[in-house]
């Protein structure tokens, strides 16, 4: 990341949609919203169940490991916060679970990166979002990877 | 083709503007769809007073200020279809279908922007409220950087590229047979400028794998389309334009684009077979194609939507030369968004037209009788029309 001095001052808002999402994140714990009613993992949070339309729902926590999906080396940003991030790849986790979440790795530079490869969730603390704690992956260690599957 | 059916809603005028990249230009959005709605309805041989319904693109004009400017008096119809860059020909079917309801007999879809001497698409992403997904967006994609199209479509080339072998080459075939095609079009902004394979791939890396290249023009312009019924249309003089079949539908989830079940299904996928099937033709009875062109893959992804290849032959069907003027399928004659202008897809439209007409000149088409045009908006929205020779 680059230092607070070169940082853009833009930040990047929030309209409260991720708020309970990133309470867990700033406790160290991925919670995604799974139904009650069907078992259906839900990411991104809806109001009612897209699966069985129940509303009764529960943070549960997941194992924090999955695959590389698909990704993005962005080098020229679009968004100022981000001017001085370029190059930084934005990766598509999919979670063991199922769902799949939108982060960036901290442990790979983006010619490193491949498809399907092994992640594990951290945490890291956003200058661009108001000091919030967001999920980032590394490189799964060898027993998270073989205990993925 | 099956016999046609009768009482097709019809095309009958297409107005344009300049299409540039001005710094100085002056005319807003509202003031370059004016101008292309007076040209349609002068196309079309009508009357400003005969414009009864008004499909205006969400968020580039409203309604009441383009009826209250062209003094539209009789107008009962006004709706916006909320489909991003996919409205335009989704307005098409919906127009059909109201025109046939009687809710209205000459409908006007503009639309347009001041998008290069006007506010730039880096500027409009400071406000994720207008943009597809907008909490979602604003709350689990712009934290990471994940912030405009050009990334969120670039991590679906991404994908097919590893499932299918999808290659640069290919992409790059869908921006040279533009530029190649932008050559023949007197109004496109490309014009003028060749490009090479060899250029592609040498332009700058944005968001891997899209290139400069890969990515569609900001320009200042804006088109319109007169649609009525097939009765109406037989009395005037403009070449008419059937409307054989065309429809709409949205991807699911369509406000969060990583999270599909079947990660490259789109709404192009579920609306190709109804819009064939309204037409009663096939792929193959086409004699061009207009894709809505934002990026290179969007339209190697929207051949496969359509049915014109498998899924995961996208790439190797845009080789060889088949989507340009003089192979198999040549697609995007005027240059596309990519090389002609960034006209939210409705300039696909004109185009479609144009070629049904006679009227391309040097890019024409030998006997085009049937097109399709398409529309990708938003995360995946996607529409088509299927249209015919009056």
């Amino acid at each position: 990341m680059a230092s607070a001095a070169s940082t853009s001052q833009t930040t990047i808002g929030s309209t409260g949609s991720g708020d309970e999402f990133y309470a867990w994140c700033a406790r160290g714990e991925l919670r995604l919203r799974r139904c009650n009613a069907c078992k259906e993992w839900c990411h991104v949070p809806r109001v009612i169940c897209p699966a069985c339309a129940a509303r009764d729902w529960s943070w549960e926590p997941v194992r924090g490991t999955g695959r590389v999906f698909t990704w993005t080396v962005v080098h020229r940003a679009m968004h100022p916060a981000f001017m001085d991030d370029v190059p930084y790849a934005v990766v598509v986790v999919a979670l063991d679970e199922g769902p799949r979440i939108v982060s960036r790795m901290v442990d790979c530079p983006p010619g490193e990166l491949a498809m399907e490869m092994p992640v594990e969730v951290v945490f890291e603390r956003s200058e661009r979002t108001g000091q919030r704690v967001l999920p980032r992956f590394r490189r799964a260690s060898q027993s998270t990877a073989a205990g993925a599957r | 083709m099956t016999e046609r059916a009768r009482n097709r809603a019809c095309i009958v005028g297409i107005g344009e503007t300049k299409y540039q990249r001005d710094r100085s230009a002056t005319l807003t959005n509202l003031g370059l769809q004016l101008e292309a709605s007076l040209a349609a309805i002068a196309d079309a041989g009508l009357e400003r007073s005969d414009i009864d319904g008004v499909m205006p693109f969400p968020n580039l004009a409203n309604a009441e200020e383009l009826v209250a400017n062209l003094g539209c008096e009789n107008v009962r119809f006004a709706a916006t279809v909320a489909m991003g860059g996919a409205s335009p020909v989704a307005s098409l079917a919906l127009a059909a279908d109201v025109l046939a309801a009687g809710r209205a007999s000459a409908i006007l879809i503009p639309a347009g922007w001041a998008a290069f001497s006007g506010p730039r698409t880096r500027e409009l992403v400071l406000d994720p409220a207008r943009l597809p997904g907008g909490a979602i967006a604003a709350d689990y994609y712009f934290p990471h950087g994940f912030t405009a199209p050009m990334q969120w479509y670039a991590v679906m080339a991404q994908r097919h590229m590893y499932e299918f072998g999808t290659k640069r080459e290919q992409l790059g075939a869908v921006a040279v047979a533009a530029r190649r095609h932008a050559q023949l079009n007197p109004n496109a902004v490309m014009r003028g400028r060749k490009m090479t394979l060899e250029d592609y791939l040498a332009s700058p890396m944005l968001a891997d794998p899209y290139q400069l290249l890969d990515c569609c023009l900001e320009t200042d312009g804006a088109a319109a389309v007169v649609v009525t019924t097939e009765e109406r249309a037989r009395d005037l003089a403009a070449g008419v334009v059937r409307i054989e079949g065309a429809a709409a539908a949205q991807p699911h989830p369509a406000d969060e684009i990583t999270n599909r079940r079947d990660f490259f299904r789109t709404g192009l996928g579920a609306a190709a077979p109804e819009a064939f099937g309204r037409a009663g033709v096939r792929s193959g009875d086409l004699d061009f194609a207009m894709i809505y062109d934002c990026f290179t893959f969007e339209v190697i992804h929207q051949i496969e939507e359509l049915g014109l290849c498998k899924r995961g032959e996208g790439g190797a069907y845009v080789e060889g030369g088949r989507i340009e003027l003089g192979g198999e399928l040549p697609m995007n004659t005027h240059g596309g968004l990519l090389s002609e202008a960034h006209v939210v897809g409705i300039n696909h439209i004109v185009e479609a037209v144009k070629q049904l007409r006679g009227d391309c000149g040097e890019r024409q088409v030998a006997d085009a009788e049937l097109g399709v045009v398409t529309g990708w908006g938003d995360f995946g929205d996607g529409s088509l029309a299927i249209l015919s020779r009056g």
